[in-house]
């Protein structure tokens, strides 16, 4: 079967990140696809790569990215959701003029267009929020 | 949009107060970017979600932006199906002439006005959620 994943909620604050992420990962083991993990609400702020997270705790940030790398995901943030947040790529940054971005490897900005397409792409949708 | 022949039917599940946090307000965001799809789009607002079409809302005393005119314009980008939870409206002592007149042209019927909104019994809510190919709960 082929899944979208919708993240609604930032790390470590809301397990949806953490069940999202075991979700997928199963999903995966099981030899179903994932055509795409789009980022919304806080959940783009799973996309930040300047998380320091206690070193005896998981490092949910680079668990999705070394997921991404192996399975060759798409993992998408919301780019409304992730101005107001401040979650920047490099492009991003230079064309609003901020000094700095922070993107972690394996994710990718984009529209909403994005998460719309995977609703109608995927065979099902599953949502991770609050 | 490569994909415009399949069309499903997409329902937006709307459960949170419209201010307070941003679910609502992304909520809308994503309803309004994804009418350009050409999707089968239907609107339901349970629990605090029903308080997002009260009408007369005003922002001044908590400094956010009051979208609340956006609903207004849902009908123009053909987003006229909108399922308002009964049980939720009692439990909070609302009716529907506490909730903003939504309405849309009809093109089929010489663009007469229509109320968008419809009041479902539960029962009602659930089979309408069970005929969804894809639910945006937020």
């Amino acid at each position: 079967m082929k899944f979208g994943i919708l993240v609604n909620e930032g790390p470590y604050q809301h397990q949806a990140s953490d069940s999202a992420y075991m979700f997928t990962k199963a999903a995966l083991e099981k030899g179903h696809e994932i055509f795409r993990v789009f980022f919304y609400h806080d959940g783009v702020n799973n996309g930040t790569r300047l998380t320091v997270p206690p070193q005896d705790d998981r490092n949910i940030v680079n668990r999705w990215t070394e997921l991404a790398k192996e399975h060759n995901l798409d993992l998408v943030v919301c780019i409304a959701a992730a101005q107001r947040r401040g979650i920047l790529d490099e492009n991003e940054a230079k064309r609003q003029g901020k000094d700095a971005n922070n993107i972690a490897e394996g994710f990718r900005i984009s529209g909403l267009g994005q998460l719309i397409e995977s609703g109608i792409q995927s065979d099902r949708l599953v949502v991770f929020g609050d | 949009m490569a994909d415009e022949e399949v069309v499903k039917k997409f329902l937006y599940l709307n459960r949170k107060a419209p201010y307070g946090s941003i679910y609502a307000l992304e909520s809308l965001e994503v309803v309004l970017i994804g009418a350009a799809f050409d999707q089968d789009v239907s609107l339901a607002f349970i629990d605090d979600g029903v308080y997002q079409l009260k009408k007369d809302q005003s922002t001044d005393g908590i400094g956010m932006k009051n979208f609340s005119s956006t609903y207004r314009a849902l009908g123009d980008y053909d987003v006229n199906k909108i399922y308002v939870d009964k049980a939720s409206m009692d439990e909070r002592g609302l009716t529907i002439d506490d909730l903003m007149p939504l309405t849309y042209e009809d093109e089929d019927d010489d663009y007469a006005e229509k109320p968008s909104i419809s009041i479902k019994s539960s029962e009602e809510m659930a089979a309408l959620m069970e005929e969804q190919d894809v639910i945006l709960s937020f």
